[in-house]
């Protein structure tokens, strides 16, 4: 079934100096679907991340963002695609002058001409979705807990209900429980307002728990993309060792005890 | 986003009869509409209705914000008393509307703020407090400061000599170009500004008396230290508050190295060697400024100034600026580094910090300057 893909990536090359990152990296995300990136520290999973949302530009190679081409975009054209995607950066990226509800209304009062109590209305709205208590509202994000600095980030990034959202190591820092209370949420949010989630992670039971497909970022491209299972076949020494090694197993162990369960 | 069919004021097609009310969403219910929509639901009337229905079989697309209006309306019939339904939702839109209903929690969206009459006096009353804490606490890590400084000098070899060039070169060899412009400058406008009205007296000649006695005793090192609050104030406090920020400092208390020791000291001492080398340059700038509008304004030669600043200057005019000069580069540094090591939480702090210390910095300097002109003009000198 061939589905649509949102964001596609082709040719990519990205390099710094002389060290090159990504040659000739291809890559669809489809409508829909939560997609997971692993790969070795230093394959360049927040580079591929920071091209695609146009934070770098790569040396070589076509990105479609929403059928349009990057590069041949209008400046007005560009806005309106950043509108349609939301994303959270490894520690939040909250702005530390703003409250947590101010911190979600940024893109709201940016964009959009709300009445403040439409926008406070909103802002609530959101932060109940992530699971934040309502007292979190009107505090500073150095006043909030790592966990709690993730998810106001969320609420932030889905403030304009995008239909892309985009994680950089969404688990990275919580405690387990933390951690799969976290994935819960994405799986649930992704359900409740059908995004479509692109989510760099090294948590094997994120993975596990909701990705639906994987690509493997290794020998400077994509190496290989499919569900979790044919990555389990996969004869590669890379992937072998991180689907087969110790914690790899251990995932896997945890995940047929919560089917039997 | 993609194109929708209803126009400005056409969201809701309202039909009512005496007691219900049918209510029809058309077009795209989204974020970007919500302020149109939100305009027309305002203008349905709640009173007096015994049930209400949301058909939702021509609504468009859905998202958070337009369920959250749904919502609202809905809640807001009910309390007016309506049994309220709602048709024609697709699952995932009943799904939405769930999850928006859960979330009805309302949220403060700043931290509540009371009365402004009482905050400003609670605002006083924190700013002094807080004044008179910043000052104990500056005394007291003067003392820790001051501590470690003789520790060190009874153990030389505890001194981070490479740091402390460093920061001699930072904040000393770097500071000697804008230094030198700056009093340059200050010298000639005082040398001409003093000629000026001392010409009414025909005393003109005595600018050089204003100069001597201005650049060596009190304008050439009170520039100097402005000048070094800040730039090497300010850069202290912004250095130490990023390491703060970034936890390095505990890093480095967890080593069992003494930040003090380590930041604190090189900084402090380069500042009390600095600041006197710093002024004295100053003096000599000031000066040659001042003889070289002399020498093209009244035409008193270089070598008639020179005579002449001998005549208006004796020893302790010069001697005066270097005893002061290594406490303003001691409370510059003290501060500075105080207010680095008191950045906490986010990057705005920094700022604050940084901004404290410079205007504390100023404000130190001056009042040091004041206590030693009281005393010397107690000594005599």
């Amino acid at each position: 079934m061939q589905r649509e893909a949102v964001i596609s990536v082709r040719g990519v090359r990205n390099q710094f100096g002389r060290q090159v990152i990504h040659d000739g990296l291809d890559l669809d995300i489809h409508r829909g679907e939560v997609l997971g990136i692993v790969g070795g520290s230093g394959t360049g999973k927040s580079v591929l991340l920071r091209t695609i949302l146009g934070l770098n530009k790569p040396a070589e190679g076509r990105i479609q963002l929403f059928g349009q081409m990057r590069g041949e975009m209008t400046s007005a054209q560009e806005r309106a695609v950043e509108r349609r995607w939301g994303v959270l950066f490894q520690d939040g990226a909250l702005f530390s002058s703003l409250t947590v509800a101010q911190n979600i209304q940024v893109s709201l009062r940016e964009h959009l001409h709300l009445p403040q109590y439409l926008m406070d209305e909103i802002a609530a709205v959101k932060i109940a979705l992530v699971g934040l208590p309502p007292e979190a509202g009107p505090k500073y994000p150095s006043e909030l807990s790592g966990g709690m600095r993730k998810r106001a980030g969320l609420a932030r990034a889905l403030a304009l209900d995008p239909e892309v959202v985009f994680l950089d190591e969404p688990t990275a820092g919580l405690d387990p429980i933390g951690a799969a209370a976290f994935d819960d949420l994405i799986k649930n949010l992704q359900a409740t307002l059908g995004l479509t989630v692109f989510m760099v992670t090294h948590d094997l039971d994120s993975l596990y728990a909701i990705c639906d497909r994987i690509a493997v970022l290794a020998e400077k491209r994509v190496l290989v993309t499919g569900t979790i299972d044919e990555l389990m076949q996969h004869a590669h020494p890379w992937i072998k060792e991180y689907f087969h090694g110790p914690r790899g197993r251990a995932a896997v162990a945890a995940k047929e005890r919560n089917a039997q369960a | 986003m993609s194109d929708h069919t209803a126009e400005s004021g056409t969201w809701l097609d309202v039909s009512e009869d005496a007691s219900s009310l049918l209510l029809r969403p058309l077009g795209d219910w989204v974020v970007t509409h919500s302020a149109d929509i939100d305009a027309d639901l305002q203008t349905v009337d709640a009173y007096g209705r015994h049930s209400a229905t949301f058909d939702l079989s021509h609504l468009g697309r859905l998202d958070t914000a337009g369920a959250w209006l749904i919502h609202r309306t809905r809640r807001t019939l009910e309390r007016a008393g309506a049994s309220v339904t709602i048709a024609g939702a697709t699952v995932p839109q009943a799904t939405l509307l769930n999850a928006v209903a859960r979330g009805d929690k309302p949220v403060f969206p700043e931290p509540h703020v009371g009365n402004i009459f009482t905050n400003l006096v609670v605002r006083m009353g924190h700013a002094l407090e807080e004044a008179g804490k910043t000052t104990r606490e500056i005394v007291g890590f003067m003392g820790l400061v001051l501590e470690t400084l003789f520790k060190t000098m009874l153990n030389p070899k505890r001194l981070r000599v490479t740091s402390t060039a460093y920061h001699m070169e930072q904040t000393g060899l770097n500071a000697v170009p804008i230094v030198c412009m700056i009093t340059f400058l200050i010298g000639a406008v005082m040398a001409y500004q003093g000629a000026e009205q001392l010409r009414r007296f025909g005393a003109e000649v005595f600018a050089v008396n204003l100069v001597a006695a201005g650049f060596l005793r009190e304008i050439g090192i009170l520039l100097t230290a402005i000048m070094v609050a800040g730039r090497s104030g300010s850069a202290f406090t912004a250095q130490i508050g990023s390491m703060k920020l970034r936890e390095e400092i505990d890093a480095m208390r967890t080593m069992g190295l003494d930040p003090v020791e380590v930041l604190v000291l090189p900084r402090v001492i380069s500042l009390i060697i600095m600041v006197p080398v710093l002024g004295f340059i100053a003096a000599m700038m000031g000066m040659l400024g001042g003889g070289l509008v002399l020498w093209l304004e009244l035409g008193m030669s270089p070598g008639m100034y020179i005579e002449r600043l001998y005549e208006a200057a004796d020893f302790w005019d010069g001697a005066v600026a270097f005893v002061k000069a290594p406490f303003f580069g001691l409370m510059i540094g003290l501060i500075g580094c105080f207010e680095g090591l008191k950045v906490e939480g986010s990057a705005e702090s920094v700022g604050q910090r940084t901004t404290a210390s410079v205007v504390e910095g100023i404000f130190t300097v001056i009042v040091v300057d004041a206590i030693f002109s009281i005393l010397f003009l107690k000594l005599g000198i």
